[in-house]
């Protein structure tokens, strides 16, 4: 394996008394589709908040490119190259599908003929986008808003991409539509981290997952080994799987 | 006298006093949207914009440059109460918010009744914009302030629907409001979204504050109280934290003042704020998130 585009070590993330990862690891490298799994509430956004700097660490590091980002706010973490789509979508609703797409490069200070140039490239991925680009995005459907809050992210032509849940709330003929989009991304090698709860989606577009149980990583390994050790990963979900298991 | 000529007279009135109430509105509702938070030292900025203007042109500045100048010396003075006394505080309960907000509000008019004494002072209009133009017989009155008031009002409204519909940062001001966590994530400088947010509105204060003044011909410490009032049920009405809501209920509290002065017996006058209220409250009775709803409550 090639140095890690993302490192994160020994990761503590507390909201004030609940603790929700304890000392939690995984890399990322170049090029790499990586699935974070587990139940609800093991941890999953809280990783993903944790690595845009949203919420600070307790303790741990979060290394980027080889340089710690842990400290850094979370418009220079954008800036060094990591964009969020976050859980539950989180389009900005009474501001227009062009308006949000344009607020998703203002981060990288874009210039305008840049952001414009981007705008098309995600007009042709999701072509729904275009038809309403006009339109505010609160009257998107879950799906379309789904497109848009990846597409925001993306025109922060992140190196790293963090994807918490988007099929979450979307019909599933609109998931298989943004997986496939998503295979296309990671075709041009888009690396990224992608939290899901749909586990067989994931295991299909991811190279590696991790599985996530109360703050801790109870089972990582390759997606094809993941995919072949159904009981194991049930289990690991459920609690009744105990350790590691190397990749 | 000419209906006709009346109501246009009524309008000028209600206009002259809208702009007023909508320039002050518009500031709460913009911090309200970002930050969730009543900011009672608002009305403060009017009293700053229209000192610092008196002082100008004691000095000598010409009229037009010192209203400039007052205009931003408010808006400055509002980019600091938030990075002083504000920013230590951000994400605390409502409580302390308030709290914070009513001691700024004493410590600005305290500092203004030390410096300015509490009494008014004459606002150096010049003579010319004091003039009254009178036409149709004199059934059609107004000052040139009046107008200037609605013309400043409208370049004003003209620049801010601008500066948010087609700069990066007025978008991404709009977003802060609809969705603070949302708008950290995607990396927006938050910081700054509001401290660009407290010099507009300040600004807007402070202008308010100037024409106010004008107005009325005099400043004084606490001179932005009443209008703060106002402003605070012209913006509750409009939908608090929509900007166009606090432009909208601005200009309908003006209309509705100036037709309970113009339209009812004279007896009822002194009891128009009153009146105002009841309205507000039984307005809010039936739609209490104001005309224009504001979307978008998810907070991180
Ligand atoms: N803002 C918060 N304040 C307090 N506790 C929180 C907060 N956000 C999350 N938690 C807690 O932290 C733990 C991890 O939450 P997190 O949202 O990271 O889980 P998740 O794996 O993303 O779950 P889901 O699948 O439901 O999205 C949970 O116990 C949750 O209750
Ligand atoms: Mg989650």
């Amino acid at each position: 394996m090639s140095a890690p585009l993302l490192d994160v070590r020994d990761l503590e993330v507390a909201y004030g008394a609940v603790t929700a990862l304890r000392g939690v690891s995984l890399s990322i490298a170049p090029g790499e589709v990586v699935a974070l799994l587990g139940a609800n509430g093991a941890g999953k956004s809280t990783l993903l908040r944790a690595i845009s700097g949203v919420v600070r660490a307790k303790r741990g590091e979060i290394v980027f490119d080889g340089a710690p980002i842990s400290r850094l706010p979370p418009a220079q973490i954008v800036r060094t190259g990591i964009a969020h789509s976050p859980e539950g979508r989180r389009v900005f609703p009474g501001l227009t599908v062009a308006e949000n797409l344009r607020l998703g490069a203002a981060a990288r200070g874009a210039a305008k003929a840049e952001w414009l140039a981007d705008r098309e490239t995600f007009y042709d991925l999701f072509p729904v986008l275009r038809d309403r680009m006009n339109q505010t995005a609160g009257t998107l459907s879950g799906g379309e808003q789904q497109m848009l809050a990846v597409s925001r992210a993306l025109m922060a032509r992140p190196r790293l991409l963090l994807l918490d849940e988007p099929s979450l709330g979307v019909a599933p003929l609109i998931v298989r539509g943004l997986f496939k989009a998503l295979a296309s991304l990671k075709a041009k090698g888009m690396t990224m981290l992608l939290v899901e709860q749909d586990v067989r989606m994931a295991l299909s577009l991811a190279d590696r997952a991790y599985v996530l149980r109360t703050g801790s990583v109870v089972l990582s390994g390759t997606a094809a080994a993941l995919r072949a050790d159904q009981v194991g990963v049930a289990a690991a979900y459920l609690g009744t799987h105990q350790g590691t298991k190397p990749i | 006298m000419s209906p006709l000529l009346y109501l246009t007279q009524q309008t000028i009135n209600a206009l002259a006093i809208g702009s007023l109430y909508a320039l002050v509105s518009i500031g709460l509702s913009l911090i309200f949207g970002i930050l969730r938070m009543a900011n009672f030292a608002h009305g403060d900025m009017m009293m700053v914009g229209a000192f610092a203007t008196l002082l100008l042109v004691h000095a000598g500045v010409p009229f037009g440059v010192a209203v400039v100048g007052g205009v931003l010396i408010g808006a400055l003075a509002g980019a600091l109460v938030e990075r002083i006394a504000y920013r230590p505080v951000r994400g605390s309960s409502d409580v302390t918010l308030l709290l914070t907000s009513l001691a700024v509000t004493y410590i600005l008019e305290n500092l203004g009744i030390l410096i300015f004494t509490s009494s008014p002072q004459n606002f150096p209009l010049p003579a010319l914009l004091d003039d009254v133009v009178s036409m149709f017989d004199g059934q059609l009155i107004f000052t040139r302030i009046n107008v200037l008031t609605l013309a400043a009002t409208g370049v004003a409204l003209l620049f801010l629907g601008w500066f948010v519909t087609r700069t990066t940062m007025g978008l991404g001001m709009r977003a802060a409001a609809e969705d603070l966590g949302a708008a950290n994530i995607v990396g927006l400088d938050v910081n700054r979204l509001i401290i660009v947010a407290f010099v507009l509105a300040s600004g807007f204060a402070g202008l308010a504050g100037v024409l106010w003044a004008a107005q009325s011909g005099v400043v004084e410490p606490a001179m932005g109280f009443t209008p703060l009032l106002k402003a605070f049920i012209a913006a509750i009405i409009g939908g608090f934290g929509s900007i166009p809501g606090a432009v909208l209920g601005g200009f309908l509290l003006g209309a509705l003042e100036t037709m309970i002065v113009a339209f009812l017996p004279s007896s009822i006058t002194p009891y128009r704020d009153a009146i105002v209220f009841a309205l507000l409250i039984a307005f809010l009775l039936f739609r209490p998130a104001g005309i224009l709803r504001v979307q978008g409550e998810a907070k991180l």
